[in-house]
C-alpha cells in the first residue's frame, strides 16, 4: 500500500514555536530599525527646517557684510573671520601636541599603570564638561598667564579641549598600520624613530588629517570656552577684510553670535539667527563630509 | 679577550650616523614623551586652576559647604541675605539627564542592536554617517532649535505656558547623546567574538533570539560604558541646556516647569559676576563640582570597559 503523499505545505509547515519565534524576529527587526531611522529623520528635519527659514537672509552678501542697526541687520563677516582665526590658531597649537602624544601612546608606552593613566586622562579630558574648560582657560590663561580677554587666550582653551579628538583619532590611524611593517623596517636596522618617519607616518597620514578635520568642526562650534575668554558680544570691523584682528583682540565668533542673536539681541530681523545657523551648521557638516569623503576614498586606496 | 677572537676578522662596523642626527631623534622622543604625559597635566591643571580661583571661598566664614550642596536656595545678588544653595541647580540636572536618558537609552541601544546585527552592510554605513553628522552639530545649534522650534512645537501640543523647560531640555540632550551611545554600544556589540553569533545559529535560535540571549548578556559591560558615556555628555553640556530648558532656579514639578541646570548656572551668571567676588568663586566651586562628577562618571565607564577585557 502506498502510502498517501503527505502535502508538502503540512510535511514542512513551521511549528507554532518556530513561527512564533519568527514571529518576534521580524517585529525585533521593524523596532529596531525604526529606532535608527529615527536618527535620520531629526538631521533631516532640523537642517530643513532651519534652511527653509534662514532663505530670505542667505547669500554671499550675507556672509561678507558686517552687522548693522545694532545687529538686527546686516550680515555675519566679523563672526566668520573670528571663528576662523580661533580654528586655526587653536589647530596650530593642538596639532604637534596631539599627534606627539599619539605616537607616544600607540608606538612608545608599554602597557603599564603609568601609561593606562594616560590613556584615562585623555579619555577624561574628553569628558570635562565644555564650561568648565571655559573657566580653566578664564582662571589659566586670561588671569594666571595675563593673557587677557584674547583670541589667544580662547584658542588655547579650544586647543586643549579638542586636544582628545586629535589623540584620539591619530592612535587609531597609527594602530591601523600592520605591525610586520613596522618588523620589517626594524629589521634592517632602523630605530624607532626612523621607522615611525619612514613607515608608520607615510603610512597613517590620511588617518591624521581625518582627525585635524574633525578637530576644525569641534573646534568652530564650540561656544561656552570662548564666550568667556576672548569672543566678544560686538567688533567693529571692515566688511570682507580678512585681516580684520590681532592676536591680542577679542573678536566675534559665529558660535556665539548666534548665541546672542537668539538670546540678547531684542528685534531683530526674523530670519537672521536662522541664517548664522545655517552658516555654521553648513560650515560644521561640510567639514565633517569632507572627513568621511577622504576616509572613503582613502580607504578604496588602501593596499594591504 | 684574546686577539685571536673571530671577531678581529670582522668586517669594520659600517659608517655610524652623524652626531647630530642622534642627537637630534634622542630629543624628538623626549618631546614626544612630554607630549605623551601632556594630557595627564592638563587634566591635572584644570582641577588645579579651576580649584585655585574657587579656594578662597571655601575657607571664608560667609560661606558653608552643606548649604552649597544641599540647600535649593540660589541668591548670589540678594543685597540683605545672600544664600548659595546649589540643590534646586542639581535636581535640575539630574531631571534633565535622567529625561534625556530614558529617551536616549532605548532609542541609542536599539539603533546600535539594529546596526551590528539587523542591517545592510550598505545601510549600515549611510546610517553611521548619519549618526556622525548629527554628532557633529554644535550645542548652540541645538540650543537655538530648543528655543525656536522645539518650544513652539511644545506649547503647541502641550498647551504649556513656556515652551523651554524639562521636556525641552531633555529632548534635546536626548538626540545629542544618542550618537555617543549608539557608537560605543556598536563597538561592544562588534567585539562579541563569532563564534558566539555561530554557536547560536547552529542551535536554531533566530537573530532576535541571538540578541537577547546571547548578544546582550555578552556586551553587557560595554553597554553599560555607553549608557554611562552618554549620561557624561549630558550632565556636562552647557549651551543646549542653557537656551532650551529656561531659567527658573527651582525643583521642579512636573516636565512642563523651567529649571537650571548647574553648567546653565554658570554660563549665564559667569559674565555679570565680578572677578573675585564671592558669586564668582562660587560659580567656579560649581564648576569643580561638575569636573569631580564627570571624572567620576569617565572613571565608572573605564573601569567598567576595562572590566570586558580583563574577561
Amino acid at each position: 500500500m502506498a502510502l498517501a503523499p503527505a502535502p508538502a505545505t503540512g510535511r514542512f509547515a513551521k511549528t507554532p514555536h518556530v513561527a512564533r519565534k519568527e514571529r518576534a524576529q521580524a517585529a525585533a527587526k521593524g523596532v529596531f530599525a525604526v529606532m535608527a531611522a529615527a536618527m535620520v529623520l531629526p538631521l533631516l528635519l532640523i537642517v530643513g527646517y532651519l534652511v527653509w527659514r534662514a532663505w530670505p537672509s542667505l547669500g554671499l552678501e550675507f556672509l561678507l557684510d558686517v552687522p548693522r542697526k545694532g545687529m538686527t541687520e546686516g550680515g555675519i563677516w566679523p563672526a566668520f573671520v573670528g571663528t576662523l582665526y580661533l580654528v586655526v590658531l587653536s589647530l596650530v597649537v593642538s596639532t604637534p601636541i596631539g599627534v606627539m602624544a599619539a605616537v607616544y601612546l600607540n608606538e612608545y608606552a608599554r602597557d603599564n599603570w603609568f601609561n593606562r593613566a594616560v590613556n584615562l586622562a585623555v579619555i577624561n579630558l574628553a569628558g570635562v564638561p565644555s564650561i568648565v574648560h571655559a573657566l580653566f582657560g578664564l582662571g589659566a590663561f586670561v588671569y594666571a598667564a595675563r593673557f587677557g580677554y584674547s583670541i589667544v587666550s580662547a584658542s588655547l582653551t579650544l586647543a586643549i579641549m579638542t586636544l582628545p579628538v586629535i589623540i584620539a583619532s591619530t592612535r587609531e590611524a597609527l594602530a591601523s598600520v600592520p605591525m610586520a611593517f613596522r618588523e620589517a623596517c626594524w629589521n634592517v636596522g632602523a630605530t624607532r624613530w626612523q621607522t615611525i618617519r619612514a613607515v608608520v607616518l607615510p603610512n597613517s597620514i590620511s588617518g591624521i588629517l581625518t582627525g585635524l578635520i574633525l578637530q576644525v568642526s569641534r573646534a568652530a562650534g564650540e561656544t561656552a570656552p570662548v564666550m568667556f575668554t576672548g569672543a566678544v558680544f560686538y567688533k567693529s570691523v571692515e566688511r570682507g577684510n580678512l585681516f580684520a584682528y590681532a592676536l591680542s583682540d577679542q573678536a566675534m565668533a559665529l558660535s556665539m553670535h548666534l548665541y546672542t542673536l537668539a538670546t540678547q539681541v531684542p528685534n531683530v530681523e526674523e530670519s537672521l539667527p536662522y541664517a548664522t545657523a545655517v552658516v555654521l551648521l553648513g560650515l560644521v557638516l561640510l567639514v565633517n563630509a569632507a572627513a568621511i569623503a577622504l576616509r572613503v576614498f582613502l580607504r578604496g586606496r588602501k593596499r594591504w | 679577550m684574546s686577539s685571536d677572537s673571530p671577531l678581529d676578522d670582522a668586517p669594520p662596523r659600517r659608517p655610524r650616523r652623524p652626531r647630530w642626527a642622534v642627537l637630534g631623534e634622542r630629543a624628538l622622543e623626549a618631546l614626544i614623551r612630554v607630549s605623551g604625559v601632556s594630557a595627564i597635566v592638563f587634566v591635572a591643571a584644570i582641577f588645579f586652576f579651576v580649584l585655585r580661583e574657587a579656594a578662597p571661598i571655601l575657607v571664608s566664614d560667609a560661606f558653608s559647604l552643606t548649604q552649597f550642596l544641599f540647600s535649593p536656595e540660589w541668591y548670589p545678588t540678594s543685597a540683605s541675605n545672600v544664600r548659595y544653595g546649589t540643590f534646586a541647580l542639581t535636581v535640575g540636572t539630574l531631571s534633565v539627564t535622567a529625561l534625556a536618558m530614558l529617551l536616549a537609552v532605548p532609542f541609542g541601544l536599539g539603533a546600535a542592536i539594529y546596526l551590528s546585527e539587523f542591517c545592510a552592510p550598505r545601510v549600515r554605513e549611510t546610517l553611521k554617517v548619519t549618526i556622525e553628522l548629527l554628532s557633529a552639530i554644535p550645542s548652540v545649534v541645538w540650543g537655538f532649535i530648543g528655543l525656536t522650534v522645539m518650544s513652539r512645537l511644545i506649547v503647541a501640543t502641550t498647551g504649556a505656558p513656556v515652551g523651554v523647560n524639562v521636556l525641552n531640555g531633555g529632548i534635546i540632550l536626548a538626540l545629542m547623546s544618542v550618537p555617543v551611545i549608539v557608537s560605543i554600544g556598536e563597538d561592544a556589540l562588534k567585539a562579541v567574538p563569532d563564534s558566539f553569533r555561530e554557536a547560536g545559529i547552529a542551535l536554531g535560535a533566530t537573530r532576535w533570539q541571538l540578541v537577547y540571549r546571547v548578544l546582550v548578556p555578552a556586551a553587557r559591560n560595554g553597554l553599560l560604558a555607553a549608557v554611562l558615556l552618554g549620561v557624561g555628555r549630558a550632565v556636562g553640556e552647557t549651551m543646549a541646556v542653557l537656551m532650551a530648558t529656561g531659567h527658573a532656579v527651582h525643583i521642579p514639578g512636573s516636565l512642563l516647569d523651567s529649571v537650571r541646570t548647574l553648567t546653565a548656572n554658570i554660563a549665564a551668571e559667569l559674565g555679570e559676576a565680578p572677578v573675585g567676588s564671592d558669586h564668582y568663586r562660587v560659580l567656579f566651586l560649581t564648576g569643580t563640582l561638575l569636573f569631580l562628577i564627570t571624572f567620576a562618571v569617565n572613571l565608572a565607564a573605564d573601569l567598567v570597559v576595562r572590566g570586558i577585557r580583563r574577561k
